[in-house]
């Protein structure tokens, strides 16, 4: 295994992870594009954008893309977060050269009108789609209660206003700003002939012009609430529970995502002791997510809406004895051995290890290898665990409750804003 | 490809099948147990016995109480869980490869040695309710469990969750005469797939499962699905949209010319139905068909969920594209097609879960198994031809349709349901 790298002229960078005795290989392009780049007026462009990359580039028609990701064999699609917008493809190391050439040109997508109308409906089926199943956008709500003015505020899918008034202009600007070669990095793992990939990317994205795409990365504040939202339709109660936690710079976040396993893990974490296994919730889980400038705990719970006051008290009592009495060396050992096992196991595939190489490239311009990471994670003690404790508040959070619920913890229920008819094109 | 990979195979004496496929080249094995104990075989008044037993057998086994059953795993690097199928209540999971015959010594214990303790029976009853109520707010996965009951109508389109009265009712003793009747081991199959040593790996296998006691196989009454057509009212942004027809099981000689026009259809981007739905008409986020197997009956599933204004004219595409279908595949498509399929055999190679699965699959619909390399002959002998004339013989008809929303929909005209009973 080794890990290579290069940058064009241009800023655009390649790195990639290269084992010559894997099967397959990815190819993956990140892209620092995400709802936290947005504004209000082009809310949802990232994601919406990510959607017209497929649909035909000036060589390609959309019925051309589609195609040749099929004739590659490829297991192909793309995603945007908050933060960036990733592009992949697993495929046979044979198919090298096409897959280079078709994702690379997708970067460069033209934006037809009559394809950007045709996709604006397709966001808001997506949109529709979300509005039916759970937790119902508690975890949007929550996300923009707990930002409340800052960037990451901003959903990802946008709302029925944002994506029905967009134009294609909005989105043409958008995209001269965010896709310029410096804030792509192009990633590759598995069985990569590296010096083929860079020449390859060197004639095709050589010619593109760089320029800045600069993000604002301030510190959120914490944030202490709970809204009730009332869904009669739903038989479940959901909530979505956030608190602050260390950002993707910080070297703590290992710690931070230890601790989170130990408290709330889908299996032998305190949650599930308390929750799950007492069947007095269908889903109690934690995990900590980076961003940058900021990090979050993420608690989400699913119950019966008669149990759901009473157990957003046992997670509070469950924040509250770990702030008090820290994590047991035992707890400790069983978290780190489950993180490190399902590391290992899941890095078997170079289609699980792109995004690992990716995304740590894309946010720290670092490499490691798996080795390394594991590493990190043995590393971490109790005593650490106490130091995130001591610095982030788990008991202080967002909390947004979405069910048949009318009334939760004193408080009172708003009604879900119906969603606008869906537009025909 | 690795040509000529071995794939073992050992039948107990109590008929308890082991499989093993080493896959030298990886550091994990994973692996299945399949015990025959799925909700096909529970009484009609205790319907979701299978799923509460599977709860309750993973609450403290052989030497360990259900705490340190959770931590044993935990230490092992078990990446384990369970479920209840129709036919089988599974366990399985990967484990980094030094750590595979703890992880089997355990669910030994599980299915053998289970303490069912009577003090955790109602945390037990109270999670299996919760996934009742989980289930209703799954709008796609009601679809399938109504698409399932129409096709397959009782026992084998049951829910595997259950229902709640009868979830409510059941005892203590019921749970242990269903371990007692139906964890056994004629009709088990344990599969693993990854780093093993096979001689090993039979003899610990043996250690653990020769001397499981065998039980008389219970008979099945079977009952159709009195109605081709259901809709659910349910006040959501989306109608839901479930259609299902006859195909051949994955024991039929047709099977993969069956498959491959449920690719033309459904796999990739360029597929009809991404293609028709999505991409041309805009009409669906999701949209999607797949073969279904039972070991004696197949069946298409397809869905789509698309908002209600425009549900009508979705049904109609679909139906539309079932119909082109039945008029032939186009050679690029399946030149598509195939490159996919087989890109998708070179990656199981990659992934001990993957083939501990479809190996165990294979032995319960074939009793044999296909190796990778006879799947890519397989694929490279299905054509144009073979698909087309598959699709003369069997043109999709018989169609049942569920959809979940404010409105029911109108089948197209012409189109005939499925015959009830």
């Amino acid at each position: 295994m080794e890990f290579r790298q290069h940058t064009l002229d241009n800023g655009l960078e390649i790195v990639a992870e290269c084992t010559p005795r894997a099967y397959s290989m990815a190819l993956g392009i990140f892209v620092q594009a995400g709802s936290r780049d947005e504004t209000e007026e082009n809310n949802g462009v990232s994601h919406f954008l990510e959607h017209m990359a497929f649909k035909g580039t000036a060589q390609r028609t959309a019925a051309d893309v589609n195609r040749e990701l099929d004739e590659i064999g490829s297991m192909s699609n793309a995603y945007t977060t908050e933060e960036q917008t990733v592009y992949f493809a697993n495929f046979l190391p044979e198919y090298q050269d096409q897959a280079t050439a078709l994702l690379s040109d997708m970067m460069r997508p033209v934006l037809r009108q009559e394809d950007f109308d045709v996709e604006k409906q397709v966001i808001l089926e997506e949109i529709a789609k979300y509005d039916d199943q759970p937790p119902y956008g508690a975890h949007d709500k929550c996300m923009t209660a707990h930002f409340q003015s800052h960037p990451l505020a901003r959903i990802v899918l946008g709302t029925v206003a944002s994506v029905g008034g967009l134009t294609r202009q909005q989105m043409l600007d958008y995209f001269h700003q965010r896709y310029r070669p410096g804030n792509l990095v192009v990633a590759a793992t598995g069985h990569v002939d590296f010096d083929r990939l860079v020449r390859q990317v060197e004639r095709q994205c050589g010619d593109w012009q760089p320029g800045p795409a600069p993000r604002e990365t301030p510190p959120a504040a914490a944030h202490h609430s709970l809204d009730l939202v009332y869904k009669p339709a739903a038989t479940q109660q959901y909530v979505v529970q956030l608190a602050a936690a260390p950002d993707l710079n910080d070297d703590r976040r290992y710690a931070a995502r230890v601790l989170a396993t130990v408290l709330g893990d889908d299996s032998g974490s305190r949650m599930f002791w308390e929750l799950i296994d007492t069947g007095r919730a269908d889903c109690a889980a934690m995990g900590a997510y980076e961003f940058q400038g900021t990090g979050l705990f993420m608690t989400y719970l699913s119950c019966l809406p008669e149990d759901a006051a009473e157990n957003l008290k046992h997670l509070d009592r469950i924040f509250q004895h770990a702030h008090r009495d820290g994590v047991t060396q035992d707890e400790l050992d069983r978290a780190k051995s489950k993180i490190v096992s399902h590391l290992v196991l899941q890095s078997e595939r170079p289609g699980n290890r792109l995004f690992a190489v990716g995304n740590n490239w894309m946010q720290r311009r670092e490499y490691r290898t798996l080795r390394q990471t594991l590493d990190r994670y043995r590393a971490v003690t109790c005593d650490d665990l106490r130091a995130i404790l001591a610095d982030y508040r788990l008991d202080v959070h967002t909390t947004v409750a979405i069910g048949p619920l009318k009334r939760l913890a004193g408080c009172e229920a708003r009604p879900l804003p119906p969603t606008d008819p869906v537009r025909q094109p | 490809m690795t040509e000529n990979q071995p794939i073992y195979v050992e039948r107990f004496e109590n008929d308890l099948v082991l499989l093993a496929e080493p896959m030298d080249w990886l550091e994990s094995a994973a692996f299945a147990l399949l015990v025959p104990a799925g909700c096909n075989y529970e009484s009609p008044d205790a319907l979701g016995l299978a799923n509460l037993t599977c709860e309750m057998v993973q609450r403290g086994c052989g030497p360990r109480d259900s705490r340190q059953f959770i931590s044993d795993l935990e230490l092992l690097g078990a990446d384990a869980s369970a479920s209840v199928s129709n036919a089988h209540t599974s366990f399985g999971g990967a484990v980094p490869a030094e750590s595979l015959e703890g992880a089997l010594s355990i669910y030994a214990d599980v299915v053998r040695r289970p303490h069912l303790p009577e003090d955790q029976l109602e945390d037990a009853r109270l999670g299996c309710l919760q996934e009742i109520h989980a289930l209703e707010d799954d709008l796609p996965q009601r679809v399938f469990e109504q698409l399932r009951q129409l096709r397959y109508g009782d026992p084998f389109g049951r829910s595997t969750c259950g229902q709640r009265p009868s979830v409510q009712r059941i005892g203590l003793a019921a749970i242990q005469e269903f371990v007692t009747q139906m964890y056994r081991p004629n009709g088990a199959i344990l599969s693993v797939a990854g780093k093993l040593d096979w001689p090993r790996l039979r003899q610990h296998v043996a250690r653990l499962f020769a001397d499981w006691q065998p039980r008389r196989l219970p008979a099945l009454v079977e009952t159709p699905a009195e109605t081709a057509c259901r809709h659910v009212p349910v006040d959501s942004s989306q109608t839901h949209i479930g259609i299902g027809f006859p195909s051949v099981p994955y024991s039929h000689p047709d099977y993969f010319q069956a498959r491959g026009a449920v690719g033309v259809l459904s796999d990739g981007t360029s597929s009809r139905l991404f293609t028709q739905v999505r991409e041309v008409r805009g009409l669906a986020y999701a949209v999607y068909a797949a073969c279904h197997s039972l070991r004696d009956r197949g069946s298409v599933f397809c869905y789509a969920g698309t908002v209600n204004e425009r549900a009508q004219e979705t049904l109609e595409v679909l139906i539309a594209e079932f119909q082109n279908l039945a008029r032939g595949i186009q050679p690029d498509e399946l030149l598509r097609l195939k490159a996919k399929l087989k890109s998708g055999l070179v990656m199981q190679q990659e992934s001990s879960s993957s083939r501990s699965g479809s190996i165990a699959a294979d032995w319960y619909h074939l009793g044999r198994i296909y190796s990778l390399d006879e799947l890519g002959r397989i694929i490279d002998q299905v054509t144009c031809t073979s698909i087309n004339r598959y699709l003369a013989e069997h043109p999709p008809s018989d169609f049942v349709l569920v959809t979940l929303g404010p409105q029911a929909l109108e089948m197209p005209l012409g189109v005939s349901p499925a015959h009830p009973g």
